[in-house]
């Protein structure tokens, strides 16, 4: 058996979700609930005034040893519950798994980095807490720090640090533990182009050298690029195990809001989005209506719904727009403009709708997704869903379109030509 | 992506994992795999309290230095409570030391698991390394204070008596007490984080309940048994047996003692282990 790295039986997570948000049990409840009904405490225990929800659910599948497995789902889906159970950082409620060999988890790089400590001492102290030994990291620390790129910075405290010096060397220290498994969940989602090109370049190394991957992305390409094979995870189940061009086809296909509006659930919502609740999503064409698909030759409409629960200082919501691949195209945030940013430096509590237009002749036709982001510019991300909604558009009537060929390119603008006869 | 080649065969070995029932196993020998990470995580605890203060390690010193000044005047000056002959600064400055690491390590180490809670979200390892470097990180202060305590002894021409050997294993009861009940607290802290406002209260109360201002000899003798559930009494009890002299601490004082500690301890290690498994759902 030793071919199997992961394998995991109907496995099953459920949190208990109290029916206020946001509510610790006081001592007090517990003994007072005690002394009110001591019956029914001996006979039936605490009581629960809990609903339960299950984030994962009858999931299972066998990794072979240095096999690269593709993790996709929408948010809430239960990609971050199933590593985390594979991670051992949380217990399944049922079921059964077993891991053969050390597991790394890019799941949140830098855990336990320290702002007072320097780089140096970072490196060890995050080392020890990934599971490496002293003398294996005094072995890679050079490596390690070549890697990251910040020697010069080496002994100074990681609070002087930009984010990106700190993401790299954060990220550079949990790629030479040298797992047997790896377990990465969207790092590739920050940094810049060339840190993440740096990334996925140590993410193949480790599968060519035979060991294990499961690789949780929202980066389609990246998906189809570094896996064969990929799992569909939708509302705590496994839809499908395939292969990772045809995951991600019905992934695209049927996974996303087709109607050109998205609602998010309650259970959707993470518990740390407080106090901003988004609503829905939509589209709209250059009629007003919500629509699926709308045409390039007009102008469209992207609204953001949300409610918030208390005023927010420097808010901003925007867009991500991407093509299926999950390529960026563009990222708009609603007080871009100075003087929108500076009247809605606080935001009050209430319901709002964030609204932009997207103008005529800019998108080349085909399949685009919108992602949304609601954040405190480098101190809180509120709420992020990089596929909330998915929409056509269509080129009839666009510029060239005289010609029935498919024009390269994600846009698709209308030019002033001129053709001069010198 | 190519073909991986299978060179190696997986080295670790296998975890298992699948929903805990009842009371399992504190796996101990995990623990000791990680024993680096204690080192690093204590380290950590130290290094940081030192560059984040002004002072630095000097308030390893003027802590217990006020605190002596302050006890020793209104106890001194004001109850005039007996010290059996040793004087006074030192009579309390050498109780405040096994004193001061033991409030300093069961507040760490219950507030332990509420401060290192994004860890604990996001990564695994043994739990019980948290509260257990909190508990140790206390011991470098303490080190720093028995250098000034020799220092004070040296000036009031006391030479420690033959029982110093004794002192580890005085050292190691405020140790196992502390670290007993910090597992229990830091475990209930997840749970209820009305702990967090027990702790000084508790730390307070418990500190005029152990002999750091006045001897225990102060306490009727019919008392005695019960005072002896606390096992600092018999701490600072010992401690000034061995380094000052003074009246050694009932053997049954101390078996009494030494069986609370070594209880809290076990049952301590069994909650955290129980509760272990919720901690990352409900931190």
């Amino acid at each position: 058996m030793s071919d199997i790295a992961i394998r995991v039986d109907n496995v099953g997570k459920y949190y208990r979700i109290n029916t206020q948000m946001d509510y610790y049990p006081t001592l007090r409840d517990t003994l007072v609930d005690m002394a009110k009904m001591p019956f029914r405490v001996i006979k039936y225990g605490l009581p629960t005034s809990h609903e339960t929800i299950w984030a994962l659910r009858n999931v299972s599948f066998e990794v072979k040893t240095g096999e690269v497995l593709g993790v996709i789902g929408r948010n809430g889906a239960g990609k971050s519950t199933l590593l985390k159970i594979l991670s051992r950082v949380t217990e399944p409620s049922e079921g059964y798994a077993e891991i053969h060999g050390r597991v790394g988890s890019l799941l949140e790089v830098g855990t336990g980095f320290h702002p007072e400590l320097s780089g140096r001492e970072n490196i060890y102290l995050n080392g020890a807490i990934l599971g490496m030994k002293r003398s294996e990291i005094q072995h890679k620390f050079d490596e390690i720090v070549d890697f990251s790129g910040v020697e010069k910075f080496i002994d100074t405290p990681v609070k002087r640090y930009s984010s990106g010096m700190y993401l790299r060397l954060a990220f550079a220290v949990a790629a030479h533990m040298e797992p047997e498994i790896l377990v990465v969940d969207e790092v590739l989602a920050v940094g810049d182009a060339e840190f993440q090109r740096k990334c996925l370049g140590k993410m193949s190394d480790v599968a060519n050298e035979g060991r294990t991957v499961l690789f949780v992305s929202h980066n389609m390409s990246a998906i189809l690029r570094l896996t064969r094979e990929t799992i569909v995870l939708d509302k705590g189940k496994m839809l499908m195990r395939s292969p990772s061009n045809e995951a991600v086809d019905y992934y695209l296909s049927s996974g996303l809001a087709m109607e050109g509006e998205r609602r998010w659930q309650a259970e959707e919502i993470p518990a740390g989005a407080a106090p901003f609740q988004p609503i829905a999503m939509r589209i709209r064409n250059a009629q007003g209506q919500i629509a699926e698909s709308v045409r390039s030759i007009e102008p469209l409409t992207v609204e953001v719904e949300y409610q918030l629960e208390s005023a927010v200082n420097d808010l901003r919501v925007g867009v991500y727009l991407m093509n299926t691949h999950g390529e960026v195209i563009f990222t708009s945030f609603d007080t871009d403009d100075p003087i929108q940013y500076e009247q809605y430096s606080v935001r009050q509590a209430g319901h709002y709708v964030s609204r932009c237009t997207i103008p005529s002749d800019l998108l080349n036709e085909g399949r685009y997704m919108l992602g949304v982001n609601a954040s405190i510019y480098r101190l809180k991300r509120f709420f992020q869903d990089e596929h909330a909604l998915s929409f056509n558009v269509d080129a009839t009537g666009a510029p060239g379109k005289q010609w029935l060929e498919n024009r390269q390119g994600f846009i698709r603008p209308r030019l002033d030509w001129e053709i001069l006869n010198a | 992506m190519a073909e991986s080649v299978l060179t190696t065969k997986p080295k670790g070995e296998v975890v298992i994992l699948r929903p805990s029932r009842g009371w399992i196993s504190l796996n101990l020998k995990e623990l000791w795999t990680f024993r680096e990470l204690v080192y690093f995580m204590t380290w950590r605890d130290i290094k940081v309290r030192y560059k984040q203060t002004v002072l630095g390690a000097a308030w390893a010193i003027l802590q217990p230095l006020i605190n002596m000044i302050v006890l020793t005047f209104i106890f001194g000056n004001l109850a005039k409570l007996s010290t059996d002959n040793i004087p006074r600064p030192i009579f309390t400055f050498t109780a405040l030391l096994p004193w001061g690491l033991f409030s300093k390590a069961l507040t760490d180490a219950g507030r332990s698991m509420l401060t290192n809670r994004s860890m604990i979200t996001k990564i695994y390892f043994p739990r019980l390394i948290i509260p257990l470097s909190s508990v140790l990180g206390g011991l470098l202060d303490f080190l720093i204070q028995f250098v000034i305590l020799l220092m004070m002894m040296f000036y009031y021409h006391i030479t420690p008596t033959q029982a110093v050997w004794t002192l580890p294993f005085f050292l190691l009861l405020s140790l196992i007490t502390a670290f007993g009940l910090g597992l229990w607290l830091s475990a209930l802290n997840v749970l209820y984080r009305d702990v967090g406002y027990v702790l000084p209260f508790l730390t307070q109360v418990w500190m005029l309940l152990t002999p750091v201002a006045y001897s225990a000899k102060t306490i009727p003798l019919k008392w005695q048994f019960l005072y002896a559930i606390n096992p600092m009494v018999g701490v600072v009890e010992g401690f000034r047996w061995a380094l000052l002299g003074a009246q050694p601490p009932s053997m049954t004082m101390l078996w009494i003692s030494f069986f609370i500690s070594v209880v809290l301890l076990i049952s301590g290690l069994y909650y955290f282990r129980r509760m272990e498994r919720t901690f990352a759902d409900m931190i």
